[in-house]
């Protein structure tokens, strides 16, 4: 074990921790202010790949297909807050559950529908191609390099939104008390919009620049989605910081276990067992890792203030 | 008016329920979900096999009814249940997935019916659980691997790196590699099937071992997701790829439309190619591109190879397909035109084989596609065989 792949592995964790951030951002909005427990963000990862992807391989340029999903999906996010979402919210969390779950079927079954079953693939412009020599020995692909800049820029452009904007006070207020905001005559119907939107197209930037890698694929959403609620949970409901640590944390220790566990378990198991027990246990890892957070700490890690 | 409608009504009924065929096929495959693009190949397939007996054997009028296994083993067991118990189905075939058709065999040979595997070759049903009923037209999972092998110590191979998914099949395969392979295999990560489709950490690990060779097994649309990375990740050039199933006529028209050049030459093992030279070949893969515009897949190959060999064991009965002695003693011997060529069924009723080199080449007009090479192994049979007792 050399400092080289520790350091790549690190990266790595990393790259994927800011996907997840991308995806739990939205996902921790919606259920911290709007209390909606919204299994339909995976599908808003899903259709963010495949209209900004569709956009990317017509215009052949990925940076046109970036910018124009992004108002797409506000407008996608938005209408259907609009006209399914809204009728929910003063049900329970089971039929929040139910209905968002005929959602994904829906998007996945008119998917299947405009772009066949096949999926998208997603070239990448030259200049994105191969790896960069980053010194000290260590080379890493230039586009995950981009994927953690990008993703630090939304988590900085959030905090800016949240902390220090009207929207983002208007938001906060939201989340720690809804009817006090709305008796303040805050537009709530408006703001929950909004919001909803927001979270549409964070989780279709996550799932567009995850495109290039991994090619675009119907129900590519579900299984992001519930590494996202994993953050969620342990960052705590409706924090964005508390997301964003949480987010890095679960992607690192995810990655981290995939690489080093196998080796770590041949110090003191036979090599059968090591290399049986090593993907097992480190796909369970992160489960664990919320199974302790909530023991120690039910709200998670960063719960907003005024919660409750 | 009214009876016009009445009788277009009545007309309609009768189109819509065909006289019920003599023999019914159930076909198992993957027909929703990403990898239905397999499915569809396989289908086609089928469809043009049908064409090409004019849908009858040995006289009698024969029917497909195609099942979907939702690439899940429970849902391929249920469909095999509503093929065997609701349409009651003479024969089962189909079938991509190892760990579907394990959930499923026993249900069609607890029914008594004949069941023949178009793809999937786990090592159980080869070994110690191998049925008088069960059929394999395709191969072992271990053999391609088992060649792969063989041709990695040709190519002077030394040390090699292993990367493949965590179930059924990607275990054959990388055992099927381990058995011949001759040098020293310096690291293995099996990874989560089917969901992990980002192999960073894998990678990263793999350019620290500085293997002679890679080797991988990633079927349908996660192959070229994981050669894309392969190239990003900057290994291409340096580390050789070798893999089997990942590089075929699905995934190669992708990497022509990306324009991904370094896939060109790459070396893999398989029991066909679609340049094979024998007549049935030549009919099979001219009419399949004539009919859909593009190359068929090994999929596509061991289906349409499929119907064709229950084909002959229904000629052999006379079209009395309830003779199942009979059928199976016709299916023991395979008697029939493969597009592979000659080959003998197996004890355990497995193909004994010849696997060749097969290398990523452009083809006259400048379709990517896969050429026959020399054979690595010849008259091949799987190593379980010895431990079936039939």
């Amino acid at each position: 074990m050399d400092y080289v792949l520790i350091t790549e592995q690190f990266l790595n964790g990393f790259q994927l921790g800011i996907i997840l951030f991308l995806m739990a951002a939205g996902l921790t909005l919606v259920f911290g202010i709007m209390d909606l427990v919204n299994l339909a963000h995976g599908s808003m990862f899903m259709i963010g790949a495949f209209v900004g992807g569709t956009i990317a391989v017509v215009t052949g340029s990925f940076v046109i297909g970036v910018i124009l999903m992004i108002p797409a999906m506000l407008v996608i996010g938005m209408v259907v807050e609009m006209t399914t979402l809204r009728t929910l919210y003063p049900r329970d969390h089971l039929d929040h559950v139910l209905a968002t779950f005929g959602l994904i079927l829906f998007f996945n079954a008119a998917t299947r529908l405009i772009w066949g079953p096949e999926g998208l693939v997603v070239p990448l412009p030259d200049f994105l191609e191969g790896s960069v020599a980053l010194g000290a020995g260590i080379t890493y692909p230039v586009y995950r390099i981009l994927i953690i800049v990008i993703g630090l820029l939304v988590a900085l452009g959030l905090y800016v939104l949240v902390a220090r904007t009207k929207i983002g006070m208007l938001i906060r207020a939201g989340a720690s008390n809804r009817t006090m905001a709305g008796a303040l005559g805050v537009n709530i119907p408006l703001l929950f919009s909004v919001v909803f939107g927001i979270g549409a197209v964070l989780a279709g930037l996550a799932g567009l620049i995850i495109t290039p890698i991994t090619a675009a694929q119907i129900g590519m959403g579900e299984d992001v989605l519930i590494l996202a609620f994993v953050v969620i949970v342990i960052g705590g409901i409706g924090s964005i910081r508390g997301a964003f640590i949480a987010s890095i944390v679960t992607g690192v220790i995810d990655t981290m276990g995939r690489s080093f566990l196998d080796v770590f378990l041949l110090l003191f198991l036979p090599e059968n067992a090591a290399e049986s027990a090593g993907p097992a246990l480190s796909s369970m890892m992160i489960y664990i890792l919320m199974a302790a957070i909530l023991f120690f700490r039910p709200q998670g890690l960063f719960p907003p203030k005024g919660a409750t | 008016m009214l009876k016009k409608l009445v009788g277009t009504a009545a007309a309609l009924t009768l189109l819509a329920s065909p006289a019920a065929a003599d023999i019914k096929i159930g076909f198992v495959t993957t027909l929703t979900t990403p990898v239905a693009v397999i499915g569809k190949d396989m289908r086609d397939a089928v469809e043009l096999a049908m064409e090409h007996i004019g849908g009858k054997m040995s006289g009698e009028d024969v029917e497909i009814v195609y099942a979907d296994d939702e690439f899940n083993s429970q849902k391929g067991k249920q469909a095999t249940e509503r093929l065997v118990l609701r349409d009651n189905v003479d024969i089962v075939a189909g079938y991509i997935w190892s760990n579907v058709l394990l959930a499923s065999a026993p249900v069609v040979l607890n029914a008594n019916k004949i069941l023949i595997s178009a793809n999937a070759g786990p090592s159980p049903l080869a070994g110690a659980q191998c049925n008088e009923n069960f059929f394999n037209i395709a191969w072992q999972n271990d053999q391609t691997p088992m060649a792969l092998g063989e041709l990695l110590n040709q190519q002077g191979v030394k040390s090699l790196y292993l990367v493949a998914p965590n179930y059924a099949a990607g275990q054959n395969m990388v055992a099927g590699v381990e058995r011949t392979f001759k040098g020293k295999v310096v690291g293995k990560d099996m990874t989560v099937w089917p969901t992990q489709r980002d192999w960073s950490a894998e990678l990263s690990k793999v350019k620290a071992a500085k293997p002679d060779g890679v080797f991988t097994f990633y079927p349908g649309p996660a192959g070229p997701a994981f050669i894309k990375q392969y190239q990003q990740a900057g290994l291409e050039g340096q580390v050789p790829l070798y893999s089997v199933y990942t590089l075929d006529s699905i995934s190669l028209p992708l990497f022509e439309k990306a324009g991904m050049e370094t896939v060109l030459g790459t070396k893999m093992t398989q029991f066909w190619a679609p340049d094979m030279d024998n007549a049935a070949n030549k009919k099979f893969v001219g009419d399949f591109r004539k009919k859909y515009g593009r190359y068929p897949s090994f999929f596509a190959a061991q289906s349409y190879d499929s119907i064709m060999y229950i084909k002959s064991a229904v000629e052999a009965v006379s079209g009395d397909i309830g003779n199942i002695d009979g059928m199976r003693a016709a299916l023991e011997k395979a008697d029939f035109d493969s597009i592979r060529g000659d080959f003998k069924m197996g004890n355990n009723h497995f193909p004994i084989q010849n696997f060749y080199e097969r290398t990523v080449v452009k083809d006259a007009d400048g379709n990517w596609t896969t050429a026959l090479g020399r054979a690595v192994l010849t008259d091949h049979q799987d190593p379980y065989a010895s431990q079936c007792k039939m």
